[in-house]
């Protein structure tokens, strides 16, 4: 079983098809929506999507095709480290620890992998170091 | 054997100072017993990087031509505005302020994104910023506008000048109610879902001093990257409140009010902040070293956050509405641990004095002091301690008489 984390982003004509239905029903995956912003001009969709390795690359071949942009999630969340004052104050209210703290050095670290772009760090954090644009 | 200033200052001065941080002497003088620590070490260097409100810079700008005179009208550094109740050319700039037309919590939670703060460090990291003024015009003072851009070098005199500076110990913060709250501890989520806390606890200056024995009127610090003095105790001192045996207060005591010549600081010292809901501040990195006069002063120095104990204080209704009550000790070895518990309930922590940046402000005094670039002051006064008397009074409001 693999996993991924991706970004979607939908063209105006793609707002109205049942993709993700499609992604479950005939690719046999996962999904697991974490973030969804869908207008008539615009879909953004942050997923999870999970399955057999080869039934996973179908199905993102499928939805490329569509003509959905595929970016990794990564992309659209930075920790500016260099702002980062290593307070801690985002340690208690990230969900899945995606920001934590070596508690030896009370040293900040972020861990892209686990971060589901839930934006909770956004207004905890009093210098500004995350940023996710969505 | 008892040492002096003097004697340190000549071993500083010869590069023979023995300095450790206020972590480091911990270890060894477990090492190495009291006594002989106390003999062997000058100087113990502390270190803090908090968010503190009341701090802020007064500056001369230098006269215009013709002349303008300030006092009277309104100025604005980025359009935020600054107290010009002085001379001609001098003003004050304080980190919360804000510009007038900042939406602050129209829109809740503000998220003030700019203030006095973001003014200070954009100064101290050499920018231009956008010095606006109008005034009412005199004989001797005639012009009434003033638009410039300006920078730090450009001014006479630009010295960071904090009333209130590292709080000897702080709340914990959490929230009792339903809702999330927005403070300056930070986002405090419904029903105790987080906890707070604001100290560098055993590498914090006054923590490692607990009864002014040292720190007085005239002490050279590290203040925003620079040098800086203490001027004397801060507002809201208060060094009366419950202590441990060994003296360290279980509550926030002790405050520093600094000054320092803030062309010599570093924007990586004087950090801009935004607390959400709350205000902009700025976090301030102060560290102040610990002459080693006796064995009884190495002990303060040796204290660890297991001995250090704070308030657990609820931010949804006892703080704001000046409730007494405490609902629990906690000591800052737990709180660092991440987790502490309150009434049974088992809650996660988060800091927002920087625990890393304070270890790193102690080794920096340390390595200035150990290559002979910092040297210490004797101090002119001692600031009041629990003998004082002082105590730290609230508003008594008293109604005003209509005529």
């Amino acid at each position: 079983m693999q996993k991924k984390r991706v970004v979607f982003n939908y063209p105006p004509h793609l707002v109205d098809h049942p993709i993700i239905s499609k992604l479950v029903r005939e690719f046999d995956l996962t999904v697991n929506i974490l973030r969804a912003h869908v207008t008539p001009r615009e879909g953004r969709m942050v997923i999870e999507i999970t399955g057999k390795r080869p039934a996973l690359e179908a199905g993102i071949s499928y939805v490329k095709e569509l003509g959905v942009e595929i970016e990794p999630l990564a992309q659209d969340v930075k920790w500016h480290e260099d702002r980062c004052t290593q307070c801690t104050a985002c340690i208690s209210t990230c969900p899945t620890k995606a920001l934590d703290v070596d508690r030896k050095h009370m040293e900040v670290s972020f861990n892209r992998d686990k971060c589901i772009a839930c934006e909770a760090c956004i207004p905890v954090c009093p210098y500004q170091a995350m940023e996710i644009l969505f | 054997m008892a040492k002096t200033i003097a004697e340190i200052n000549e071993k500083i001065k010869k590069g023979k100072a023995v300095v450790f941080t206020a972590e480091e002497i911990i270890d060894y003088a477990a090492q190495k017993g009291v006594k002989a620590a106390a003999q062997e070490v000058d100087v113990v260097t502390t270190g803090t990087f908090g968010p503190m409100c009341s701090s802020g810079a007064y500056f001369n700008v230098g006269h215009t031509k013709p002349r303008i005179k300030l006092g009277g009208g309104k100025t604005y550094l980025n359009d935020i505005p600054v107290y010009v109740g002085f001379a001609a050319v001098d003003f004050f700039l304080g980190a919360t302020a804000m510009s007038e037309d900042d939406p602050r919590n129209k829109i809740y939670p503000g998220k003030f994104t700019y203030g006095g703060a973001h003014v200070i460090e954009e100064l101290v990291a050499g920018k231009d910023v956008k010095l606006t003024a109008t005034a009412y015009g005199t004989d001797c003072y005639p012009r009434k506008n003033l638009e410039t851009y300006i920078s730090l070098k450009d001014m006479n005199e630009a010295v960071l000048f904090n009333m209130r500076n590292a709080y000897q110990n702080y709340n914990c913060a959490v929230n009792l109610s339903d809702r999330v709250i927005y403070t300056y501890m930070g986002v405090l989520q419904p029903k105790m879902g987080n906890a707070t806390y604001c100290s560098a606890g055993q590498l914090s200056p006054l923590l490692n001093d607990p009864l002014y024995k040292t720190i007085g009127v005239g002490t050279r610090l590290f203040l925003g990257g620079g040098n800086g003095y203490v001027v004397g105790n801060g507002t809201q001192h208060n060094p009366g409140v419950k202590r441990t045996e060994k003296g360290v207060p279980k509550a926030s005591a002790g405050t520093l009010c600094v000054t320092g010549d803030l062309k010599h600081m570093s924007p990586k010292w004087l950090r801009s902040t935004s607390f959400t809901g709350y205000g902009v501040t700025l976090t301030v990195g102060i560290g102040v070293p610990i002459p080693i006069l006796s064995e009884e002063i190495l002990q303060y120095t040796l204290v660890r956050d297991e001995d250090i104990w704070t308030q657990i204080v609820d931010y949804s209704e006892s703080y704001p509405q000046f409730n007494p009550g405490s609902l629990g000790e906690v000591n800052y070895k737990q709180l660092r641990s991440g987790r502490i518990t309150v009434q049974g309930k088992e809650i996660p922590t988060a800091g927002l004095s920087s625990y890393a940046r304070a270890r790193e402000v102690a080794h920096i005094l340390k390595e200035w002091i150990r290559s002979g670039k910092f040297f210490l002051t004797e101090p002119v006064e001692l600031l009041p301690s629990v003998d004082s008397g002082v105590v730290f009074k609230p508003l008594k409001e008293r109604p005003i008489k209509k005529k």
